[in-house]
């Protein structure tokens, strides 16, 4: 069986998620090739010709995919898919955006976000933001999927010399065109990729209050996220979410301050090793989940554990 | 120009969903069933686009059972102009609808599409890409602002690292984020005149898509459930807690 694995990659360096996904992929009896596509991927190459569970790697350098647009990127895709039984990407927005349109055009129902390949055409996906947990099988011929990558530990980067071929790019769409991009800088470890996560809610009250996290975090070398909620009201930038609509994180210790615990906000995080929440209503649901829970007002909790960290 | 705005009827996302006792799919008996959340928020943003003056017309279609001409009338009194119902007996998988969304498209020539990013039942979040390939439309998914001019749709996207902003060709497909709007309510009065407004029903089979399950679901479990934790009593034994019980910081 060959496989073909979608690698998410920004031009400088492969992401963490790709590595669930060949983890994932590797639980497929096949050779695994990894599809990177990009502009000036020099390094991206170099990096993906150590990764563990990789046989084979098509690459393709050409302005056309610079930005990953799903029309462009998914027609790249296309052209070479006929050799492959299983099209895997990581359910990040670039994997949910690119696959529907490759599945669309080989017409081929996908199955989004799987947590579990139980046989070559069976699956496990969460559904109704994960109160339930589907055992789908594919009767498609050619199986597209999408891997939630906090399901799959990630492969190492201890392979070498992996072949590469290079491909050619494929004429443009010419249908829509990449503006500009605010991508959010930090130094502290990606939301998905923390071992320790720290979020803020509503309770946090401003954006402001949210350097009481920033502080934990820089201590415990943790990330900070947020609830819908906190970002709705403008704490903290979108990409700071996480739940069932935005980033599904399951880091060694999860902490929820200042977050009631809705379903839609347990839905990306209850995989989280270790919980902890702090709030001030000791019926918060929150607490169903938690491993720790301490009910206090934040405002005092926060600076007593920063000080005692 | 001219919006088509498809909805979803799915379960209330305040409804805790859970397995029949013989797992064989999930427990829907008296749920309450509502629009799904982003397809509100899409067609909030499709009558701004004509409030502001920049659409002629909205029309909400729905692919599904009788009852959800219940949320198609949701969306007449929300501000649609029209809506159609494609009625179908089984609930359909997104390719299938896509499918079916596509021949309305090619009967009814809109300029935009406007979908929810993924409908809370199934979190599939794929029927408006499938769809803009099926028709070699330009995307845009996560949409968190849409702004129009006479041939370009510009979209700024929610992504994981931030926002990026689009310019796609007319015709486009584009779905929605939380953030796009805050759908407003629908008024008493609006919910009368919605009652007027047009809404055609036709049968699927009409349409002659090819709308067989490509899946089948298997069984539908709970998932593992967290043992209970326990409630610590100061920072302190929570710092100490972690530190020698859970080892999760040192
Ligand atoms: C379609 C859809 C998708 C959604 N997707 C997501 C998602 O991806 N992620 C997400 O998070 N939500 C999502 N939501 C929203 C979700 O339903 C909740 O509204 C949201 O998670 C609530 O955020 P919160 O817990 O911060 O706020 P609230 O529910 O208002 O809770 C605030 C908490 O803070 C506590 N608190 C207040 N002050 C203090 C204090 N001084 N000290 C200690 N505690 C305090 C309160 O006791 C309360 O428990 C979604 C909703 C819908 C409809
Ligand atoms: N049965 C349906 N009828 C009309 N539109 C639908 C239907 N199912 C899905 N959609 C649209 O596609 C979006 C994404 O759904 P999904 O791909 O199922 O997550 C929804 O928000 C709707 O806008």
């Amino acid at each position: 069986m060959s496989i073909l694995v979608i690698a998410e990659h920004d031009n400088s360096s492969i992401k963490g998620a790709t590595l669930n996904t060949i983890a994932a992929a590797s639980n497929i009896n096949g050779e695994v090739t990894l599809l990177v596509a990009g502009l000036d991927i020099s390094k991206v190459i170099d990096e993906a010709k150590t990764i563990s569970g990789v046989s084979k790697i098509i690459s393709c350098d050409h302005e056309l995919y610079k930005n990953f647009l799903a029309e462009d990127f998914a027609k790249l895709v296309l052209s070479i898919a006929d050799s492959y039984s299983y099209i895997l990407a990581p359910a990040t927005t670039f994997g949910k955006n690119l696959m529907p349109r490759i599945s669309a055009k080989l017409d081929i129902q996908q199955i989004s976000d799987i947590i579990s390949i139980e046989s070559e055409d069976t699956f496990k996906r969460p559904i109704y933001a994960g109160s339930c947990i589907a055992t789908v099988k594919s009767n498609d011929s050619v199986k597209l999927i999408t891997v939630r990558a906090t399901a799959f530990d990630p492969v190492s980067l201890d392979n070498n010399d992996i072949p590469v071929e290079s491909i050619d790019a494929v004429d443009a769409s010419n249908i829509s065109e990449f503006v500009s991009e605010e991508i959010a800088k930090s130094d502290r470890p990606e939301l998905t990729a923390a071992n320790i996560v720290i979020s803020g809610g509503r309770g946090m009250q401003s954006g402001d209050n949210f350097h009481l996290l920033d502080s934990i975090a820089d201590k415990l070398g943790a990330a900070v996220g947020a609830s819908r909620a906190a970002v709705d009201a403008g704490f903290v930038p979108n990409d700071y979410q996480v739940g069932q609509t935005g980033k599904i994180v399951a880091p060694d210790l999860y902490i929820a301050v200042g977050i009631s615990g809705a379903i839609q906000h347990l839905a990306g995080m209850k995989d989280s090793k270790v919980i902890v929440a702090i709030n001030k209503d000791e019926d918060a649901p929150i607490f169903q989940v938690a491993d720790y829970g301490l009910v206090s007002d934040l405002f005092d909790a926060l600076p007593e554990l920063e000080a005692k960290l | 120009m001219k919006i088509l705005v498809p909805i979803k009827r799915v379960v209330d996302y305040n409804v805790k969903v859970r397995p029949m006792p013989d797992n064989s799919n999930v427990d829907l008996n008296n749920a309450k069933m509502s629009v799904n959340p982003f397809c509100e928020i899409a067609l909030e943003e499709a009558v701004r686009i004509k409030e502001a003056s920049n659409a002629e017309e909205v029309i909400a279609i729905t692919v599904g059972k009788t009852e959800s001409q219940e949320q198609l009338r949701t969306a007449l009194a929300l501000g649609a102009d029209r809506a159609i119902l494609i009625e179908s007996d089984s609930l359909l998988e997104p390719l299938a609808i896509a499918k079916v969304l596509a021949k309305v498209v090619e009967q009814e020539h809109p300029d935009l599409v406007i979908l929810g990013k993924q409908a809370i039942d199934g979190d599939n979040n794929q029927t408006g890409q499938m769809l803009a390939a099926l028709l070699d439309y330009p995307q845009a998914t996560n949409a968190s602002e849409i702004k129009l001019d006479e041939s370009n749709v510009t979209v700024t996207r929610e992504i994981d690292g931030g926002l990026q902003t689009l310019q796609l060709n007319k015709p486009a497909v584009v779905t929605t984020d939380l953030r796009l709007n805050e759908p407003r309510y629908a008024s008493l009065p609006n919910i009368m005149k919605a009652k007027k407004k047009e809404l055609t029903v036709t049968n699927i089979s009409d349409l002659g898509v090819d709308v067989n399950p490509r899946t089948e679901l298997l069984s539908v479990e709970l998932p593992p459930s967290r043992d209970a934790g326990i409630i610590v009593e100061s920072v302190d034994e929570l710092v100490e807690k972690l530190k020698n019980e859970a080892k999760v910081i040192t």
